[in-house]
């Protein structure tokens, strides 16, 4: 056993696991954090960064209004390169049916204090001119934001390291369990408890957990500045992300602080390599050309894929995982990794210290897994 | 294969000397044969202009191409392979595919550049760049130059300005006398090009060819006014109205590597046929190593013969190619970069041009992804082309792995190899 | 001689020779090519098309690269800098 013993070992220097470092230490518990050569180097290093509040359960919701309330509240604090910007997003409404969904959202947020506001047709092209003509309209939430998650996870990480929290870079972790991690080559890290916080391969280090890839593809374009204001995101998003089976694909357009444009979205299963699938990125591109045609003359420099961790009731993990008792879960985000990151440590770390949450713990205890339910819209 | 797409035996990408030699010994066997080259007009690098027509070699290759029944597609960036045995190219108002049965990779080289606080100022650029500028219409009459950096590349283009009028008034090799003159008595082997280096020599009367020299910072008020020169002597400021530094040449690999094809020490492995790692997979010219035009011709033949089925005729080059290798390694270790060109990058120095990234900003990181990561280096239009041969050379980082596009494409040409139907708004599955 | 082309560069308009591309052409009217993120002006760096120091926007389309392009006659050349 390593002398130096840790309160906690945060397995996983990603969004997640580097806002639960944080947490811990700020609570005076020493912590340790362990990843490969790269913080942030997974669903951190490829997703969009969107800060977003979702409605699709009582539960995300409450998950995800939690945690952006916790973002705006450190805002201040965050370094230039984080590059947060609070531009809000747009569900966009393609047809009447969804622009009826539209209505039922706001009343639903309006109810529950998250500002939300309905965009006519007309407001929509003033707000969006480079959105298609004949959209119906759309919901603007304006509290929702983006930043950029790399240099995020690294600020978090700075916090924990200001409070004692030490960040050790190596070799792979292969096995945690009974208080301690081992590493790919033999070494081990104690502590009293250890937080998988691995997303996409947190099921490889804690077998049994219901945690599965699921890959997604992105583009980033050119500098446009002042091409679109807003995240934009179709209401059929939800439907993409709600399936757990098929391959899908779904309009969500970012702009980043410079002027670039960050277009997405898919989602597949069981696809496992980490390489650009042409088919899907067609479709998605398609996709995007159909809400945006102007993005077609655009200059796209990269493209990228990465996995996110998925859950089969599309809810995270976050508490004490049931076959060993030194192992804590803070993983399976799915797309909401960065939006929850600060929620999840909260709760996580106010189950370490058996204190008290300000939001239900229980939709997201591991514990549930053996009674999983799928979440209503 | 998709019948909508462009059919050939074989394939040649870069119409410079290497593509050239390819396809047209390609062609010789009756093979269907095509290049697909990026530039307006075919010739790569080298071969650029008037020297099409100046050089007499240019003009012997290019005419066998116009007598040959090879299909030129200039002003096509080829910038994927979607599935084996086909390319996706991007031309100026639209998009092809093609299909090929051998695919031959003539991508040539580009200059390694180093940063050095000024580089970035405007007129500070390649040393083949500003041949190339001037070639394509910049007036450089009356001009003051300075060349610097290293590698042969410097005394061809400090001749070519001076024929056209440049006042050429240094040439910086950073290379040693002692290296530079091992090199010219290595030369004695390859009679020709003692002929060229003599010629080079009468041309360039009157220029100062400085070694052990190299750029330490570059002047101006948002364009170049002077440099300032390291060398065995104090530092020498040089007002001039052009900097054309080039540190020697990177091999273009990215479409190989993308492609699957081995590297090794940063150059596509190849047999003494042409053949990569990749089966129906050659490589020609700079991108199996750094030698020249005579061994990027050769090379182009060995690999157009074996391609087009002539194995036997391929063969007989070998003997050729072995001693043309032999001059591209004495060229590699002549022109090496030494030591101190490390401390040319200040802190404050950008190293990414396309992100404005300083050297400060990149050394806290391990690697080059962790730098990327957080700095947004190599993140830009030129995916690390230019930071990523400095960043080598700097810090020892090696490149990441090649992802699709291998260069900036317009969006709408991302969308190939859909099947499914375009499909409306408001059904996503 | 040969007859020249007139191209505009940010509404100015200059005369070059026939092969002259955008980039060269440019750089004769004394305009930058483009601003970096940090406000440098730049100009061509690799005349290959590998470094994008030379994008300007040419006839409506942004991000070009102007060195891989040849002037013809009336073309309209726009940069950010």
């Amino acid at each position: 056993m390593n002398a130096a013993t840790y309160d906690v070992v945060v397995v996983g220097a990603g969004i997640v696991g580097a806002a639960c470092a944080m947490e811990c230490a700020r609570h005076n518990l020493r912590v340790a954090v362990a990843d490969v050569s790269t913080i942030g180097g997974g669903a951190t290093a490829a997703g969009m960064g969107h800060i977003v509040v979702m409605d699709d359960s009582d539960s995300q919701f409450a998950l995800t209004r939690y945690s952006q309330q916790l973002w705006r509240e450190l805002q201040s604090e965050l370094p230039d390169d984080v590059e947060y910007v609070e531009c809000g997003t747009i569900w966009v409404a393609a047809d009447d049916e969804e622009f009826e969904a539209v209505h039922r959202k706001q009343a639903w947020y309006t109810e529950r204090g998250v500002p939300a506001q309905v965009l006519s047709s007309g407001d929509l092209e003033k707000v969006e001119p480079n959105l298609r003509k004949g959209l119906s309209g759309g919901l603007l939430v304006p509290q929702d934001g983006v930043l950029y998650p790399p240099c995020a996870a690294r600020f978090l990480l700075e916090k924990a390291q200001e409070r004692g929290a030490t960040v050790q870079l190596g070799p792979p972790v292969v096995e945690i369990g009974n208080g301690r991690i081992r590493r790919a080559d033999g070494s081990e890290v104690c502590g009293g408890v250890i937080v998988n916080a691995a997303g996409a391969w947190s099921g490889e280090l804690t077998p049994g957990i219901k945690v599965k890839k699921r890959k997604g593809h992105l583009v980033i374009t050119d500098r446009y500045p002042g091409f679109v204001h807003h995240q934009l995101v179709e209401l059929g998003y939800l439907k993409s992300a709600h399936s757990v089976t098929a391959d899908s694909v779904a309009f969500n357009v970012q702009p980043r602080r410079t002027g670039q444009l960050l277009i997405g979205s898919s989602r597949q299963y069981g696809a496992e390599h980490t390489e650009v699938d042409h088919g899907i990125l067609a479709r998605m591109l398609e996709r995007a050309q159909l809400y945006m045609p102007a993005l077609a003359e655009t200059s796209a420099i990269r493209v990228w894929t990465g996995f996110r961790a998925a859950t089969p009731d599309k809810l995270p993990f976050i508490g004490p995982w049931t076959e060993d008792s030194t192992i804590f879960l803070a993983t399976g985000h799915e797309g909401l990794g960065i939006t929850t990151s600060l929620a999840t440590a909260r709760l996580l770390t106010e189950q370490l210290l058996g204190t008290t949450s300000a939001i239900a713990r229980e939709p997201y205890l591991p514990s549930r897994a053996g009674s999983m339910e799928h979440a209503h819209a | 294969m998709r019948s909508s797409n462009s059919q050939f035996d074989v394939i040649v990408v870069g119409g410079g000397p290497a593509g050239i030699a390819s396809a047209v010994s390609a062609a010789q066997s009756g093979k269907r044969v095509a290049i697909a080259d990026d530039n307006p007009a075919l010739g790569g690098q080298i071969w650029r202009g008037e020297t099409v027509h100046s050089d007499p070699a240019a003009r012997a290759w290019i005419s066998k191409l116009r007598e040959s029944a090879v299909l030129l597609f200039p002003g096509t960036r080829v910038f994927d392979q979607p599935v084996p045995g086909t390319l996706n190219a991007e031309t100026l108002d639209g998009r092809v595919a093609f299909d090929y049965g051998k695919l031959i990779l003539a991508t040539g080289a580009r200059e390694r550049f180093l940063p050095f606080p000024g580089w970035t100022l405007q007129n500070v650029m390649g040393a083949g760049a500003l041949q190339a500028l001037v070639k394509a219409g910049l007036p450089i009459q009356g001009k003051r130059v300075v060349v610097a950096g290293t590698g042969p590349l410097l005394l061809a283009v400090a001749s070519y300005l001076k024929k056209h009028g440049a006042i050429v008034v240094a040439v910086c090799e950073q290379a040693s006398r002692a290296s530079l003159a091992a090199f010219a008595l290595g030369l004695f082997a390859h009679p020709g090009k003692i002929a060229q280096a003599w010629e080079l020599r009468g041309e360039l009367a009157g220029v100062d060819l400085l070694t052990s020299a190299w750029p330490l910072t570059a002047a101006g008020n948002q364009i170049l006014e002077s440099v300032v020169i390291s060398s065995k002597r104090t530092p020498k400021r040089i007002a001039c109205d052009y900097l054309a530094c080039g540190f020697h040449l990177v091999p273009n690999t990215e479409l190989a590597s993308l492609v699957g094809c081995r590297l090794e020490g940063g150059f596509v492995q190849v047999d003494d046929l042409q053949n990569t790692s990749v089966p129906n997979v050659f490589c020609a010219g700079e991108p199996t190593g750094i030698g020249g035009v005579d061994l990027a011709l050769l090379e182009g033949q060995i690999a157009g013969l074996a391609a087009g089925g002539h194995r036997a005729a391929a063969e007989n080059l070998r003997k050729q190619r072995a001693k043309l290798r032999s001059f591209a390694r004495s060229l590699e270790k002549t022109f090496q970069l030494r030591p101190e060109l490390k401390r040319l990058t200040t802190p404050e120095t950008i190293v990414c041009r396309c992100e404005d990234v300083t050297l400060s900003k990149l050394r806290p990181h391990g690697s080059w992804r962790a730098a990327k990561l957080q700095s947004r280096c190599g993140m830009g239009p030129c995916q690390g082309r230019i930071c990523g041969p400095a960043t080598q050379f700097l810090l020892g980082w090696a490149a990441e792995s090649v992802r699709p596009p291998v260069l900036p494409v317009k969006l709408r040409n991302l969308t190939y190899e859909s099947d499914q139907p375009k499909g409306e708004l408001a059904s996503v599955m | 001689m040969p007859e020249q082309i007139a191209v505009t560069v940010n509404g100015a308009t200059v005369a070059v020779a026939p092969g002259t591309s955008v980039a060269a052409a440019m750089m004769i009217a004394g305009a930058s090519c483009r601003s970096s993120v940090s406000g440098e002006l730049r100009g061509p760096l690799c005349g290959m098309g590998v470094c994008f120091e030379c994008r300007a926007e040419i006839d409506g389309v942004a991000h070009s690269r102007s060195c891989q392009i040849v002037c013809v006659s009336g073309m309209n050349i726009k940069t950010d800098a």
